[in-house]
């Protein structure tokens, strides 16, 4: 009988947790929807109605693991250099790392891509991190001397075998 | 346009800073939460898998072969090496891609409308696909479009943006109505000067009312036989990461003029001012200027023509033969709104050069077939260049020509590597 009564106990004490999980769930919901208020002054947008919604059905991507290997991220293929993971997240957003990585700029340079990424496609204010940024990616792709024109560079050899056309 | 205008005006930096904010993906995990629509995402996630979810070969799955090279993908950027543009038409499996957004995601030809506007048209009219196909001629045309960056990854200092080397050109037959046709048929104004188009591409930053690109050509360019609104490329139709159903195909001139899904063209009474119209998009300097310099917008005019050019696209680079054996070279010349009417070779770095057998075009605006026999004196390594010469006399530069910000219309002669053992 008493073992039954703690039992039961044990039980309504569940039960009166599970009973305020959706008020728990409803105020983590307000609190994020607060601090998106918070971070854009301006709570009309967040419920400014849909674009029209594509035909295709939306695609849910699994997030990838991410790893480092011979210091480079494996994921996007930046350098892993400090502040690699700001740079991650504030430019793959809208484009792919390839486009940063297949480029050699000068800090300036690069300052520049980014002001007319601000101006022109939407970027947003990188505030105190742009500094951070700008360090990696004046580090990590900077010039290289070239000169003129540069000699032929990675030439796969083969043997060519006698072809008619 | 006005439309336009005032939409960007509207843009505000806190705009640009929340889009970014929610853009994020923590953000979005949060609005499935709250149960709250997240703007835009749904265009940015679903349409651009990045590389690494793709299943299998993203190659394989935008049809193309597997051996091109992947500069972006996102957008979609994507070049050819120079032994696979051996076709004397290109393939569209061998066809470069220079997307500035995602890819639209309706391209259904059945309720496709084509209309046409701007300031010197008499009225707006519009077009089904069937009505374009069934009230105008059917012309094709082999067309030469290059990106205006082919060849940037050689500029020093270095110029942003995609690091094209050679393979961004293609020359396939596009088969459509003439613009001009089209245009008779609206009726345009005296006061037309430049038409611009817009197409159905998405905007990177996934908001439907930015236009990704939309850029154009004088109307003595527009007016041209050529200048086709094209709904098949090579006898099938045109691949979506080309712009099916329709696309503009202005040729010799930069490939972004040339565009896809195309939905509107509006016939403008000044140089049209979409997106990528502004220097410096397609811009270079009106007068030469020291590497690296700074120039002011005022300073930049808008590309046309592109230049004289020419790539060896057989053999691969890297050939080894034998001492004594001959080697067959073959290739391809253009030269934008020109004709080339010469192209040589040489194999000891431009001192000399040899003559190559030159094809005519097979229309106006096409590249030209050229081929050579070569032989080398003795064993070791060398190059081979090759170097066009247009109609005007103008031939490509052996180094890579005046540097410009963007890293334009690198023209320089294209080099293989061939050893002699």
């Amino acid at each position: 009988m008493k073992k039954a009564n703690t039992h039961t106990g044990f039980s309504k004490l569940v039960y009166a947790v599970f009973l305020t999980l959706p008020a728990f769930i409803l105020a983590i919901s307000l609190s994020i929807l607060a601090l998106i208020t918070y971070q854009n002054n301006h709570i009309a947008d967040v419920f400014k109605p849909k674009p029209p919604r594509p035909a295709t059905p939306v695609l849910v991507i699994p997030e990838p693991v991410d790893g480092i290997r011979n210091g480079m991220d494996m994921r996007t293929g930046l350098i892993a250099d400090d502040g690699w993971e700001m740079v991650r997240a504030n430019c793959t957003a809208c484009h792919s790392a390839k486009l940063i990585t297949q480029n050699r700029q000068t800090r300036d340079g690069w300052k520049e891509v980014i002001a007319w990424m601000q101006e022109t496609q939407g970027l947003w204010d990188l505030g105190k991190n742009e500094d951070l940024i700008l360090d990696y990616l004046a580090k990590n792709y900077a010039p290289e001397a070239k000169g003129r024109r540069a000699r032929l560079q990675n030439i796969q050899w083969y043997v060519l075998k006698e072809s008619k056309n | 346009m006005s439309k336009e205008k005032s939409r960007s005006i509207e843009v505000k930096k806190g705009d640009i800073s929340r889009r970014g904010f929610l853009r994020n993906s923590v953000v979005a995990a949060m609005g499935t939460l709250i149960g709250a629509p997240i703007v835009f995402s749904e265009n940015v996630r679903a349409n651009m898998l990045p590389l690494p979810f793709q299943q299998g070969d993203p190659l394989k799955e935008l049809g193309k072969d597997p051996a091109l090279i992947v500069l972006n993908d996102k957008p979609w950027n994507i070049e050819t090496p120079p032994h696979l543009l051996d076709d004397e038409i290109t393939p569209a499996d061998k066809m470069f891609v220079r997307n500035n957004g995602l890819l639209p995601m309706e391209t259904d030809a059945g309720s496709w409308t084509l209309t046409i506007d701007g300031e010197a048209v008499r009225e707006k009219k519009s077009y089904t696909l069937d009505e374009l196909k069934n009230k105008f001629k059917h012309y094709s045309y082999q067309l030469v479009l290059e990106c205006g960056g082919n060849g940037r990854a050689e500029f020093n200092p270095p110029a942003k943006g995609n690091q094209w080397q050679w393979g961004a050109v293609h020359c396939a037959r596009w088969t459509g109505v003439r613009l001009k046709d089209v245009l008779n048929d609206v009726g345009i104004t005296d006061q037309a000067k430049y038409i611009g188009y817009y197409g159905k591409d998405i905007h990177l930053s996934g908001n439907p009312d930015k236009v990704v690109i939309s850029r154009g050509v004088p109307i003595h360019k527009a007016l041209e036989e050529e200048t086709l609104i094209a709904f098949s490329l090579n006898g099938g139709p045109i691949p979506k990461l080309h712009g099916r159903p329709l696309r503009l195909v202005v040729g010799g001139w930069p490939a972004s003029t040339s565009g896809k899904w195309l939905s509107r063209i509006s016939v403008r009474d000044r140089v049209h001012d979409g997106p990528k119209m502004e220097a410096p998009s397609y811009s270079v300097p009106k007068f030469p200027v020291e590497p690296g310099s700074k120039v002011r917008h005022e300073d930049f005019k808008i590309i046309e023509s592109m230049p004289v050019k020419s790539l060896i696209t057989y053999p691969k680079s890297g050939a080894m033969i034998s001492e004594g054996e001959k080697l067959e070279i073959r290739g391809h010349a253009w030269a934008g709104d020109r004709s080339v009417k010469r192209v040589q070779y040489s194999i000891d770095f431009g001192a000399t050069w040899k003559e190559a057998r030159l094809s005519p075009p097979p229309n106006r605006l096409a590249w030209q077939r050229f081929r050579a026999t070569v032989e080398f004196p003795q064993k070791g390594y060398y190059e081979v260049w090759a170097k066009a010469t247009d109609s005007a006399g103008v031939s490509q530069p052996m180094v890579v020509p005046g540097w410009n910000p963007k890293g334009y219309l690198n023209n320089a002669t294209h080099r293989i590597a061939v050893k002699v053992v």
